[in-house]
């Protein structure tokens, strides 16, 4: 094999590593407020349905969950590496697997949101 | 070539025992359990929140629980301990020149703590 995946799948997990360090903590905090029933009313269905509706939140919605996805599941392939799973090719088969039902399931989910 | 070239024993699970170092390592390497599961949860969100007002109050239900609890908070402190381990180190993945010198690692640092700070207020604005 002359080509390597390897820029495409290390560029997502940097990106995906900057981006969830930026917004995964604030947004777990959003999530756990509303998990304990602690939000003002911000964290519920019209606010967030007019936040997906948007084609700029679309994006943002995207770009989270994708560069996430993408993110831990480069980095859990080289994690169950270091735990000494030897086996590369199955674990990076289902991971990117995983990664990829998640992402197209978002798409699918954004772009029928009106 | 040696006919009995030396091996070290290196146990294959459990190496990262062995020194401080080794743990912090494999504890910013975890952390990428919880933001995966947590992107995951997002999807399920965006899949609710796409099938209606019912199916994201019984979503919202759902997470209203302990496990709903005890997992945001687990997320929460792997996704700051990610944060930090990863703006950390920010100075040796992208050192920046100005001119003969190099900016000092601590301004690189400095300026991704104070944006994620921003960040962060912009979204808890945004979301809570």
């Amino acid at each position: 094999m002359a080509k390597s995946n390897k820029p495409i799948v290390w560029g997502l997990f940097a990106a995906g590593g900057t981006v969830t360090a930026f917004v995964t903590p604030a947004l777990a905090l959003i999530t756990l407020f509303a998990a304990m029933r602690f939000s003002p009313g911000m964290f519920t269905y019209e606010h967030l349905h007019a936040f997906a509706a948007n084609w700029l939140g679309k994006l943002i919605i995207f770009g989270v969950i994708m560069l996430s996805l993408w993110h831990a599941a480069h980095r859990l392939r080289v994690t169950v590496h270091d735990f000494g799973v030897r086996s590369d090719l199955v674990v990076a088969t289902i991971v990117y697997m995983i990664a990829a039902i998640g992402t197209v399931s978002a798409i699918f989910s954004l772009l029928s949101i009106r | 070539m040696s006919r009995k070239p030396y091996i070290r024993e290196v146990p294959k699970t459990s190496w990262f025992f062995r020194q401080p170092r080794y743990m912090r390592y494999m504890a910013r390497e975890v952390t990428c359990i919880f933001i995966g599961a947590y992107a995951l949860l997002l999807v399920v969100a965006v899949k609710r929140l796409a099938q209606g007002p019912d199916a994201f109050q019984g979503f919202l239900d759902a997470l209203h629980s302990p496990l709903g609890v005890l997992f945001n908070l687990a997320v929460l402190v792997a996704a700051v301990y990610h944060s930090t381990s990863w703006f950390n180190v920010t100075p040796q993945a992208m050192p920046i020149q100005r001119g003969e010198e190099f900016v000092p690692g601590k301004m690189i640092v400095g300026a991704h703590y104070a944006a994620w700070a921003v960040v962060s207020l912009i979204v808890l604005i945004w979301g809570v």
